[in-house]
């Protein structure tokens, strides 16, 4: 009895976390997302906020390319990462391990608004890139490299590196050495022992890794917004807009949602395709 | 060229650390050659040599007549089972047996019948579509080696593939593995700290200790006549008796035990009276009650312990100053009285005993 109670007093914050911050606005957002723009008369009930995410090629446009730069993104970043947590987890000598890692955190420890604003100095038009490239007479003009799809793309992946690395390392650690030994003794080569042995072996981790990655990425707004610029089509400045440029909070309510559902479907073809279950990937 | 491998003057250092220390050896086509020696002896790193995962410092490594120097693991005719296996969970038992054969560009249908046929080999048939942890620790074992076979290699390494077994397993694997290595024929090198391992199932057995190789010759002549101090003392048990070296003639000695014993013994060595030595001497060499047999060493001890092992009964015994003695029980009913407290006279043949100069 005694334990029973202690449980649920320890559970009551977070329940109460999750009911009033996460599950209560969400309700309201819900409700909202079916109740049409009226100002002056009876708000009725109405699929009108979502109808016209389909209907106006600019919202669903949008999202698709979010959708796609996001996928890219997650996979620039998995390509990336995956070399280094190998080196962090398997190469790198053991007293090393712990400070690469602090290393990769260390950007971390200043939030994201500073680190975009650091690489807006250095890529802007008068920036440190600029500067250094003129100056070593590789370019004679100075050249805009904001404001560019790939300049979103790289700031995403920076961001995201460290979602990535971690679960990677945590999954190559695991890893016997002899299994890497036994498919070379038995004749395969560099490749075949990433394809067919270290790949399978990390699955779990490059699932839950890229996962994060995806999300995070689709549901920034702080580095497209500012390293891409007006130009940047990305969805959660619909979002935006609709909340605080339109004050139409009904759009943005469906938008929320509607975001929220296709990139779990994503998610969930994604699952599919790969033969994974979410229980495993967590656990 | 008969030999299957031939390794000359091999050495490897890590760092200042000598692992293997001018090692020579030949293994003949078709035999089942071991390496015993105690772990951090440096077994497992000339096995890697082999298999191509360490560069030598220096030295030579042929197998079949080709030197191995600069050949990538993947290219070497050998193939290792690994300590721990290393089967490839990700796959089932038919992919891992087929990993090898498929890296060689063998066609589908070929691949087919050689995988059923080599479990059929290792009794183990219809176990294809099994996943590797559905399998038992013998039968993973089996697939191990499958894994290997199945490529025809020159050479087969076992890096201490029982290791993880329990007894009982162990020793059928044993029986088993010797077996099918005289099915086969291929030759298996086999690397092991457990000298019954390597007395059981091997042609020739090196005894390895601190980097160099203390003596190769059959098991028999391991146990039998060994060269040293350390073999006598690692292959199979033995009681060490100190004494000194009280005259030498017609290849025999005659030894004083620190106790005032007199035993005649044989020797390896050249010794001098008055040079100090160990009797090795082995608790099945020594009879109880021998009677007043023509030539025997004798002596008198106390029975301290009886300690009952089945067919593997031994006595616990003291001599006067505390040294103690082990003594092989034989389970008949002659013995069933003794019992500890007791002193008992116990003999030896002259033949039975080896004494080596002790550096003390």
């Amino acid at each position: 009895m005694r334990a029973k109670a202690a449980f649920w007093i320890f559970l009551a914050p977070v329940l109460a976390w999750l009911l009033l911050l996460i599950v209560l606005p969400h309700i309201d957002l819900l409700v909202m997302s079916f109740r049409s723009r009226n100002p002056g008369g009876d708000p009725g009930w109405t699929l009108v906020n979502y109808q016209r995410f389909f209907i106006e090629p600019i919202y669903w446009r949008t999202f698709v390319r979010t959708a796609i730069y996001s996928t890219i993104t997650t996979v620039i970043t998995f390509f990336l990462a995956m070399p280094v947590a190998f080196y962090i987890a398997k190469a790198a000598a053991v007293r090393l391990r712990g400070f690469l890692l602090i290393l990769l955190l260390l950007p971390f420890w200043v939030s994201e608004l500073v680190r975009v604003y650091g690489w807006m100095i250095l890529l802007r038009e008068s920036g440190v890139v600029n500067y250094f490239l003129i100056r070593f007479g590789l370019l004679t003009q100075p050249v805009e490299m904001l404001y560019r799809d790939a300049t979103m793309i790289m700031g995403l992946v920076y961001s995201s590196m460290l979602f990535m690395v971690v679960p990677l390392v945590s999954v190559v650690e695991s890893l016997d050495d002899a299994l890497i030994e036994a498919a070379y003794d038995l004749g395969a080569g560099k490749w075949t022992i990433w394809w067919r042995i270290i790949i399978p072996h990390c699955k779990p981790g490059i699932t839950s890794g890229s996962i994060v990655v995806f999300m995070l990425s689709l549901g920034n707004y702080m580095t497209p917004n500012l390293l891409g610029g007006k130009n940047s089509l990305w969805f959660t400045e619909q979002i935006y807009n609709q909340f605080i440029a339109s004050f139409n909070w009904n759009q943005g309510a469906a938008f929320g949602f509607l975001l929220l559902l296709l990139s779990s479907a994503i998610i969930w073809a994604g699952l599919r395709l790969s033969g994974q279950k979410l229980g495993q990937v967590a656990s | 060229m008969d030999n299957d491998l031939s390794i000359r003057d091999l050495v490897k250092r890590f760092g200042g650390f000598t692992a293997v220390d001018h090692v020579d050896f030949d293994v003949p086509k078709g035999s089942f050659f071991s390496i015993l020696g105690p772990s951090g002896c440096g077994k497992t790193t000339i096995l890697r040599m082999v298999a191509g995962f360490e560069e030598p410092t220096s030295g030579i490594i042929e197998i079949r007549g080709k030197n191995m120097l600069g050949v990538a693991p993947n290219q070497r005719p050998v193939n290792l089972v690994f300590q721990h296996l290393a089967l490839f969970p990700m796959m089932n038992v038919r992919e891992n047996i087929a990993f090898g054969l498929k890296r060689r560009k063998v066609t589908g249908a070929e691949i087919q019948t050689r995988v059923d046929r080599i479990l059929e080999r290792v009794g183990l048939p219809g176990f294809g579509d099994k996943k590797i942890h559905q399998l038992s620790g013998g039968q993973k074992q089996r697939v191990a080696i499958a894994r290997c076979l199945v490529l025809e290699p020159s050479v087969l390494l076992l890096d201490e593939p029982l290791g993880a077994l329990d007894l009982k397993l162990r020793e059928r694997m044993k029986v088993e593995l010797k077996k099918l290595q005289n099915q086969v024929g291929t030759t298996f090198i086999y690397i092991t700290h457990d000298q019954s391992e390597a007395l059981v199932m091997s042609d020739q057995v090196a005894v390895m200790n601190k980097g160099r190789f203390e003596q190769i010759g059959t098991p028999q002549e391991l146990y039998g006549q060994p060269n040293t101090p350390f073999v006598a003392g690692f292959v199979g048990d033995n009681n060490v008796w100190p004494g000194t070296v009280n005259e030498v003639r017609d290849g025999e000695a005659v030894m004083r035990t620190q106790d005032g014993v007199v035993f005649r013994a044989r020797s390896r060595e050249t010794l001098a009276p008055g040079d100090r030595v160990n009797l090795f001497l082995r608790p099945e060499a020594i009879l109880i009650d021998p009677g007043e047999a023509m030539g025997y060493n004798s002596f008198e001890v106390a029975i301290r312990a009886v300690l009952f092992d089945g067919a593997n009964s031994r006595l616990l015994t003291v001599t006067p100053t505390d040294l103690e003695i082990l003594v092989t029980l034989p389970q008949n009913q002659l013995f069933a009285h003794l019992e500890p407290g007791r002193t008992i006279t116990a003999g030896w043949r002259p033949e039975a005993g080896i004494l080596f100069r002790s550096d003390g």
